[in-house]
């Protein structure tokens, strides 16, 4: 069960594909500790507030909240602000005052950390790292955001502070960019070929952005790696959240494979919407007589073959997940009547998170 | 639907997991039995169109390529193109800048929809895109624009204003959203909809709601049924099927009824199909039905 798994944990990380229940799992999972008496706050980056959802909540922001949950430890949740986590990171990393507003001001910044997508991700890891190093909580649960690939948001760090990078920011910042030489002959070719593909402003912002940030862009790739450590740390939990389904079931045991190359502690898997099985035996006799109607039997009949026949496939598709996992747990939560989006719902699904006689 | 099928690009997105990708290949059956020359695309390293549909022209968007077939087309020089793509500065800044591949993946697609696609190959009448989830089509879309903003003089700002002016022209660029009967699907699918017209001026043209229960019983029949003692469990756990496949219909009829006050585009539904893998059949079958509702 879940508390076995993120005993002497720090931080738990939901991971799957869309549309499993990476959301309310996250959330479920927070309320439980905090139920067992934890301090937990459990962290979304979704646009599209699904957590907020989840908690009965209509706004988080880049604060956490204390949730108003009735339990014996404390439940924070936060919704992340991914341009106001930018901000802060910049105000964090300038020496002075005036670097800090040519940042803030600079074009090529105010995109970036505005609209574009990447930076999400990244700012998400940020905030993990920085929650964690202020050591408020007891565990910190991050449900990670929707990309159709579930990994991409582990190489979310890497890849932002490869931009923001001193070794790309010496091409910009050398008097008459010396700092070509760092990428040896032919880059000046290539520098000349870029200006006509993409147009001489666009390099103009791009050298004015790096050269605001000076030596203070290492700082990024440090706390990048900070970052990539404490993802690794034995004091971290990858939980993989999927569905019965077998695309979902196949996307995760391809995560779980790539978790396991890329040296991340994997915890387990929770298996949402799981149809149960359904006994044997050929019940329609019974219907008739008890309902005194053949129409009515029949219709019964039918829906219970629907069921009988997804749950098969449940069993099938899990069968499968199972053997590709080797001797790591997995929780099966099954298909409850109402969609969860309440602390109500989310307690509902605490009875199979938190089994002590399963997984 | 006429007028949806006849526009040059159609996106079908949605929250992760509510059907995109079985709503985009019947949309290019329909769009096919109609005599338009249509072509699916997906992104993201997918590749099931070619499964689903394999008689339809499909095209999974690899950025890579795309950003190099867009760096060729810009250079008008195979010779500059390599230097260039061969370069590490270029590398090293393109694979790092964020919402980069975003951008040559709607640039790859604007491109297909265009009679005469400068990637050359056989022009198409519409494409169908199996868009991401919603929060990252948003960004996909939104990256037209925030590129021609930061690179105002060069080319890559004129050629993503021009991609940006095709997308939110309503007569070439459609908006189809997909949905499940459930509470946050349908709060997703509400905000995606506010957030396309408050930032991009663009409006979402269908609803699809994917996979609704029948309503099955009546209230007499619900009532019988809740007040049956079933001595032997086949019979017990069948009836406690049938009322748990109502409450879930009821439920779902709920929040499709709040959907229809909350959205302002046409919402229409598909049936639930009680398979476990969907076939080709059932996608015939859906995609007939579509056909019906739009």
């Amino acid at each position: 069960m879940i508390a076995d798994w993120l005993e002497r944990k720090e931080v738990c990380i939901c991971a799957g594909s869309g549309g499993v229940g990476k959301t309310t799992t996250s959330a479920a999972i927070a309320l439980g500790m905090a139920a067992r008496g934890k301090k937990v706050a459990v962290l979304t980056i979704d646009p599209a507030k699904r957590l907020a959802n989840s908690l009965g909540l209509r706004e988080l922001g880049n604060e956490e909240r204390l949730v108003k949950a009735d339990v014996e430890g404390e439940l924070w949740a936060m919704m992340l602000d991914p341009k106001r986590t930018f901000d802060e990171l910049v105000e964090w990393h300038a020496p002075d005052e005036r670097t800090r507003d040519a940042v803030l001001s600079n074009r090529i910044y105010q995109e970036l950390s505005n609209a574009v997508a990447g930076s999400q991700e990244y700012m998400a890891m940020e905030k993990l790292h920085e929650l964690h190093q202020e050591g408020h909580y007891d565990l910190l649960v991050l449900d990670t955001p929707p990309t159709r690939n579930a990994l991409d948001f582990l190489d979310a760090p890497k890849k932002l502070a490869a931009f923001i990078d001193s070794r790309t920011l010496q091409l910009f910042t050398g008097p008459g960019m010396l700092g070509l030489k760092v990428l040896g002959r032919g880059s000046g070719m290539a520098l000349s070929v870029m200006k006509r593909a993409t147009g001489i402003d666009l390099l103009e912002d791009l050298s004015g952005f790096f050269s605001s940030f000076g030596d203070r862009a290492d700082g990024f790739r440090e706390r990048a790696e900070r970052v990539n450590a404490l993802l690794a740390d034995s004091r971290s939990a990858f939980v993989l959240v999927t569905s019965p389904r077998a695309d979902a079931v196949e996307e995760a045991a391809w995560f779980h494979h790539r978790l396991l190359d890329a040296g991340l502690p994997f915890a387990g898997v929770v298996a949402n919407r799981v149809h149960p099985p359904e006994p044997r035996g050929n019940p329609a006799a019974d219907l008739e007589r008890l309902l005194g109607d053949d129409a009515l039997a029949r219709k019964v009949m039918r829906t219970f073959e629907e069921e009988r026949r997804l749950a098969a496939q449940d069993r099938k598709n899990l069968a499968n997940l199972r053997r590709r996992l080797g001797r790591k747990p997995m929780i099966e939560v099954p298909h409850l009547d109402d969609d969860v989006h309440d602390l109500d719902g989310l307690r509902r699904m605490d009875e199979y998170l938190f089994d002590r006689t399963r997984a | 639907m006429a007028s949806l099928l006849d526009k040059r690009l159609v996106l079908v997105t949605g929250k992760g997991g509510v059907g995109k990708t079985t709503v985009a290949a019947a949309l290019g059956l329909i769009a096919e039995r109609r005599g338009k020359r249509v072509v699916l695309c997906e992104v993201g390293g997918q590749h099931r169109m070619s499964e689903l549909v394999p008689e339809l022209a499909s095209v999974s968007v690899d950025p890579e390529r795309a950003k190099e077939e867009w760096l060729h087309y810009q250079l008008k020089s195979r010779t500059l193109a390599s230097v260039l793509g061969g370069s590490r500065l270029f590398q090293y800044l393109t694979a790092a800048a964020p919402g980069l591949s975003e951008l040559v993946t709607i640039g790859k697609v604007w491109d297909l929809a265009q009679l005469a696609p400068r990637a050359g190959g056989s022009a198409f009448d519409l494409a169908i895109v199996d868009a991401p989830a919603t929060g990252h089509a948003l960004a996909m879309l939104t990256s037209p624009r925030t590129f021609a903003s930061v690179a105002r003089l060069g080319p890559v700002g004129r050629q993503a204003e021009k991609i940006d002016r095709f997308l939110r022209d309503e007569a070439s660029t459609g908006v189809l959203t997909c949905a499940l009967p459930e509470e946050i699907p349908v709060n997703e699918t509400i905000e995606f909809e506010r957030s396309l017209r408050d930032e991009l001026g663009m409006t979402v043209d269908r609803i699809v709601v994917n996979a609704l229960h029948p309503a099955r019983f009546s209230r007499e029949e619900v009532g019988r049924l809740e007040s049956v003692k079933a001595d032997r469990r086949p019979a017990a756990a069948a009836v406690r099927a049938a009322l748990s496949e109502h409450r879930r219909a009821r439920a779902e009829h709920a929040q499709l009824r709040r959907l229809r006050r909350g959205a302002g585009a046409p919402v229409v539904t598909l049936p639930r199909v009680f398979e476990p893998e969907l076939g080709r059949d059932h996608l015939e079958r859906l995609s007939a039905e579509l056909e019906r509702r739009l």
